[in-house]
């Protein structure tokens, strides 16, 4: 089988060249994210995303179960990400190879650990009922920057979920059928979105935001940072690649605040055209 | 003009033309007409059915029917011109990635002017242009950098500057095919190189980097846009410059 091969010599060469005028190989100025179409629907939890060529699908779903014993006043969220052979050549859903094992467990960091999802309220009968909550996310195309789409699918498809209505009659528990109550929402405490930069050229003075599959294969460094619109950083992640400065970090830091907030607004009018 | 038929996998197709008894001779009647059958299409006993989901065409000179589909994976056939990208250096010759299941062979001595004492030397990751010389579905495919008939390289070999990009099929077909009016528009604006690849790939060279990249982005969005909006948009893309 053909394994993965890296990018060739010419294409290196003219997006290294590209870069230093200040240009990318698409056209993009350097902190340009791509088209971003966000769709949510038709049923509840649905999310797909493009991010130019590369496109995302998270789907939510939930079941009630016993909880852990150590926390029996708290729901469960699973998380599972699927990368196959649609996506892109050489890719396998079999062998989880360590990029996508790295880009499933850094979104299931940025979900989880972050506490966006309130587990507390998943609670319906302390150490016997709790909902648990499945997030599955399925990469249909590898574009590039597959982290950043992958956290905008995910959080949209959990603001858009919608769980059956519970009462709470003493000791027991009545799950509500959808057609009976309108079914509601998680409590989502704040919106984590995920901003990938690459950087390029030996001391990596070059950076770009967004990179695409091209400039992935060619970055020498990547720095992922997660923020939400209270401007407070909920993640950081950079693994391996070549150092970088603080105020190169700085810098990305300032970009990025701007930019989640624009993707903010992005996920507000695809919540509210949705067609669920 | 004839309308467009759609087929999807499986479908049966009618390959008896009821319309065009002028071109046809009324006394072959009786006889069966060879229909050669290209890409999309196979011959199951008696029927024709497609197994590519495309447009049906035609032509009623050579009798030819296939199926024009869009696709991102490349399968090989003889005699398609196609872009690799070298990957491996083994004795006998390269191992080149065209974008199929498996790799194809390149031998040292398929470029112009090769000899067992002159061989050319490229290094992995070296782009070339090459002609599919074996394809089926036993063996790898191979291709060559020159024309074995003439001994001349005929625009085939190595590429080695300028911008490679990837595209779909049926952009890569239109482009060599049909003189893509998006090409013809660009060349009477900036002069650049071109080399198509059927597999889906194109490597442009213009004289700066900003001119190969205007180029490689107008080939691009072209895929969807007739010829006047291809101009239009070429018209645009040469001014904001």
């Amino acid at each position: 089988m053909v394994a993965e091969i890296g990018p060739s010599n010419i294409e290196s060469a003219f997006l290294l060249e590209a870069l230093k005028r200040g240009t990318r190989v698409d056209g993009r100025g350097i902190y340009d994210y791509r088209t971003l179409k966000i769709s949510c629907g038709p049923t509840y939890g649905l999310a797909e995303v493009q991010l130019g060529q590369t496109r995302v699908l998270a789907r939510v779903s939930c079941e009630v179960t016993r909880p852990f014993p150590d926390r029996p006043t708290e729901g469960i969220v699973l998380f599972n990400t699927e990368l196959s052979s649609m996506a892109g050549f050489g890719l396998d859903s079999s062998r989880a190879s360590t990029q996508e094992v790295a880009i499933s467990r850094m979104v299931e960091r940025v979900i989880k650990q972050s506490r966006a999802i309130d587990s507390e309220a998943l609670c319906i009968l302390a150490g016997e009922k709790v909902w648990t909550i499945r997030i599955d996310v399925h990469f249909l195309d590898h574009g590039g920057n597959l982290i950043d789409a992958a956290s905008i699918a995910a959080i949209a498809a959990l603001k858009h979920f919608r769980r059956p209505d519970v009462t709470i009659d003493g000791e027991e528990a009545i799950i509500h059928d959808v057609r009976e109550r309108n079914p509601v929402p998680l409590s989502i405490h704040h919106t984590p979105i995920c901003v990938t930069f690459g950087f390029f050229g030996a001391s990596g003075d070059m950076l770009v935001l967004d990179p695409t599959l091209l400039e992935e294969q060619v970055q020498v460094s990547s720095f992922t940072i997660t923020l939400n619109s209270h401007r407070e950083i909920c993640a950081l992640n950079k693994a391996g690649g070549i150092p970088l400065s603080p105020d190169q970090i700085q810098r990305c830091t300032q970009v990025a605040l701007a930019k989640v907030d624009e993707v903010n607004e992005k996920i507000q009018l695809a919540l509210k055209a949705s067609t669920a | 003009m004839a309308s467009v038929k759609i087929v999807l996998p499986g479908d049966i197709i009618d390959t008896r033309r009821e319309e065009d008894t002028t071109q046809q001779e009324s006394n072959v009647e009786d006889e069966a007409t060879v229909i050669r059958l290209g890409p999309g299409l196979v011959q199951s006993s008696e029927a024709v059915s497609a197994v590519t989901a495309g447009v049906l065409h035609s032509n009623s000179e050579t009798n030819r029917w296939w199926v024009a589909g869009n696709k991102r994976r490349y399968v090989a056939a003889v005699g398609e011109p196609v872009v690799g990208v070298v990957v491996a250096r083994h004795g006998e010759g390269y191992r080149v990635d065209i974008g199929s299941a498996h790799d194809a062979l390149l031998p040292h001595l398929a470029f112009e002017g090769a000899t067992k004492r002159n061989k050319p030397n490229l290094a992995v990751g070296t782009v070339v242009y090459g002609r599919v010389v074996v394809a089926n579905s036993v063996m790898d495919p191979e291709i060559e950098c020159y024309n074995s008939n003439t001994g001349k390289s005929e625009g085939y070999g190595e590429l080695s500057e300028g911008f490679m990009f990837k595209c779909s099929l049926g952009l890569a077909r239109r482009l060599i095919d049909t003189k893509a009016p998006v090409l013809a528009a660009l060349g009477n604006g900036v002069p650049f190189e071109v080399a198509v690849g059927v597999n889906g790939r194109v490597w442009v060279n213009a004289g700066s980097v900003a001119t190969t990249i205007l180029v490689a982005n107008a080939i691009r969005n072209s895929e969807y846009l007739d010829a006047k909006q291809c101009r239009q948009m070429v018209k645009e893309l040469l001014e904001k410059q």
